[in-house]
């Protein structure tokens, strides 16, 4: 039995009122049981393979990589059911809730995706499910919000703040603080309190087991660059994590530059690399001021819209083995479009920062990108800031 | 810098005195309202900077007049995860008038001569600054200990060596949901006093006591040597009453004060009638 990381080098940790440490300590125990006992992994893949749609194909994308001049091959996890990677985590952790005899279901959402997931999860399972949405994203995700009700959540608006992402998890541990004895918390990137980001992260790892293998049969030959985006950092670590062996690849990580990283408007941290230090949890790369203040991020992007980062990928960062870089809200539109009409395929915003920078960079030998969702619950956002960039 | 061991006890200086320790006013404080024979220590909360820093002050200042055996001062962060609207909302409007942790801190210096003053601080702010440098600042401002509602157990041992090093109580918290063996641990470690959360939930008042508070609270007492204080839920005079009743060897008030302070046009005097009220029912 190995241990579940609470660091990755100086990072990560548990810092959350005490009250819900039992609940972590009983979290943490309950998933070292789970990943060992092949009843619950036989559970899990079976549903991922007949409910979610897995192995999500890797699909060489031609138009795509003519344009770039490179090849880019897409690994498809807007296929899933749900339309993004959020669901592969959300159906592992709300089965891991069953086994521990909490029916009621918390989740935060940004961009809707981890929301509907857990909703989706929670109807399967007949769990209740309570989603907390800031304002401002439910504004500019609405299909998002709209589904998650019909699936039978509850969705609490969060007013805080910029009524976004950070203050969607803020309000999501508030209420686990208060209702800790029932309630599990379905966190919905490898960010928060141990044992959350390594749980997140082996629950996600099932995108970069089944792409490595998919590209090796493929083109016969490891990536050189393997490119996703990164919100907190879960279809990274995901995508990353069965490649952190191969010294030969190169591993980015796309944040989202907002208006530029120098405006300061921009949710891209482990970029940005300024002080560390916590939030909800977990000691990373984080956006503050100088007193400590969380700063507010900035992206177009809900599910990028976030101050904070996985502590993982801080100690990927530090340690070199990956790369962060940032791509602004006008770059990730374009590359919205143009991947929506080189190759048929609509793009979560999110997902699009991660082809922005493909397509902007230099050259490589093979690009892997990981697409981590479908872009439909963007289109009004999307078209909106299309419109008013065509206007001027 | 007087090195003091692990209770407090302030080494003389190199003139021979011996100076107080935060550790030793904060048993200090406690010894002396159980002399005066009532029943529990008053401790009440402020949010510094809250509504603005002036105003504050006014606030530390009224709460010594009006009897606060300890005053807890709150370090307004952006992302409180363990308070409640109204403490919450608190923050951010300081926030907004341009509190700056050096000043919040500096509050402390308008009453640590009458009370000993307990900081409540977040983790950010205090790694953002520095914790060798965050400590100095406080003690400066001469308050007496520190509060960290985001580092349980785990994550406590530097800061823990540090305040030590400078006679400051780093005063833990547990809660309902602690184990026996783990709130045996935290015991051990607690400084000053064990702040005993009163139950499962954030800051906020509520309309009654905790039930089973009396058990949560003897099973604190029975594995802590220094004094309990309870708070989360404590509002009323009512509801002090009972936690002393219940047990407590002090009484903490935040949410109902920091609701008149936002809500009165004297400030200062609305939350002044309420500790005075406050700590009748503890006598
Ligand atoms: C499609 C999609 N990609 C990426 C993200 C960002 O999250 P993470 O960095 O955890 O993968 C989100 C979050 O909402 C998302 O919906």
């Amino acid at each position: 039995m190995t241990a579940v990381e609470h660091r990755f080098g100086p990072y990560g940790g548990q810092y959350v009122p005490e009250t819900l440490m039992p609940a972590l300590d009983e979290l943490e125990r309950a998933w070292i049981d789970a990943r060992d006992d092949p009843g619950y992994q036989a559970e899990l893949d079976a549903l991922l393979h007949d409910y979610v749609g897995r192995p999500s194909p890797l699909y060489h994308a031609r138009r795509l990589s003519e344009a770039a001049g490179h090849p880019i091959y897409l690994k498809r996890e807007d296929l899933n059911h749900t339309g993004a990677h959020k669901i592969n985590n959300a159906l592992g952790q709300a089965l891991l809730a069953v086994r521990m005899g909490k029916r009621r279901i918390i989740a935060e959402t940004g961009a809707g995706q981890h929301g509907v997931a857990s909703a989706t999860a929670c109807a399967l399972l007949g769990l209740e499910c309570i989603v907390y949405m800031g304002t401002e994203d439910m504004r500019r995700q609405k299909p998002n919000v709209e589904r998650m009700e019909l699936l039978g959540a509850r969705v609490e608006p969060v007013e805080a703040g910029a009524r976004t992402l950070k203050e969607a998890v803020s309000a999501a541990i508030r209420d686990w603080v208060t209702n800790v004895d029932d309630t599990h918390y379905i966190i919905g990137s490898c960010v928060g309190p141990a044992p959350y980001p390594a749980l997140v992260r082996d629950l996600q790892r099932v995108i970069g087991d089944e792409a490595r293998a998919q590209v090796l049969e493929r083109c016969g030959r490891l990536p050189q660059r393997v490119i996703a985006c990164v919100g907190g950092g879960s279809n990274a670590i995901g995508t990353f994590t069965p490649f952190v062996a191969d010294a030969e690849v190169e591993l980015i990580g796309v944040e989202a530059a907002g208006e530029g990283l120098e405006s300061g408007r921009h949710g891209a941290p482990l970029t940005a690399a300024g002080l560390p230090g916590v939030l909800h949890g977990a000691f990373s790369a984080l956006m503050q001021d100088e007193e400590g203040q969380i700063l507010e991020a900035h992206s177009i992007s809900a599910g990028l819209d976030y101050p904070g980062s996985g502590p993982e990928h801080a100690w990927l960062r530090d340690s070199g083995r990956a790369r962060y870089v940032a791509v602004t809200d006008v770059q990730a539109l374009e590359a919205f479009v143009r991947t929506a009409r080189l190759e048929g395929i609509i793009p979560a915003l999110e997902s699009a920062h991660a082809i922005a920078w493909t397509l902007s960079s230099a050259t490589s030998e093979l690009d892997l990108v990981c697409l981590s969702g479908r872009g439909d619950k963007d289109l009004a956002e999307a078209i909106a800031h299309l419109g008013s960039a065509r206007a001027r | 810098m007087i090195a003091p061991d692990h209770l407090g006890r302030s080494a003389p200086d190199h003139l021979g005195r011996s100076a107080t320790s935060g550790i030793e006013r904060i048993a200090e404080a406690f010894e002396a309202a159980r002399a005066e024979g009532r029943r529990a220590a008053l401790m009440p909360y402020m949010m510094g900077g809250f509504p603005d820093l002036e105003c504050s002050r006014e606030i530390a200042l009224a709460y010594a007049d009006a009897g606060a055996d300890l005053v807890e001062l709150g370090v307004p962060f952006s992302d409180p995860l363990a308070d409640g609207p109204v403490i919450h909302a608190a923050g951010n409007v300081a926030l907004r008038a341009g509190a700056r942790v050096h000043d919040v801190l500096e509050l402390a210096r308008a009453i640590a001569d009458r009370v000993p003053v307990v900081v409540m601080c977040y983790a950010n702010p205090i790694y953002a600054r520095g914790l060798e440098r965050f400590l100095d600042m406080l003690a400066g401002g001469g308050a007496s200990g520190l509060i960290v509602p985001d580092l349980p157990l785990e994550e406590a041992p530097a800061v823990l060596e540090a305040c030590d090093r400078r006679g400051l109580a780093l005063v833990p918290l547990v809660a309902p949901t602690t184990p026996e063996a783990r709130l045996a641990r935290i015991g051990e470690r607690a400084r000053g006093f064990l702040y005993t959360v009163a139950l499962t939930g954030t800051t906020g008042e509520r309309a009654g006591l905790a039930e089973g508070l009396d058990v949560v609270i003897a099973r604190a007492k029975a594995l802590t040597e220094v004094p309990v204080a309870v708070g989360f839920g404590i509002a009323t005079p009512e509801q002090a009453a009972a936690a002393a009743r219940a047990g407590a060897d002090g009484v903490i008030v935040g949410s109902r004060l920091v609701r008149a302070a936002g809500e009165a046009s004297d400030p200062a005097a609305a939350v002044r009638d309420l500790v005075l009220a406050l700590g009748r029912a503890l006598r």
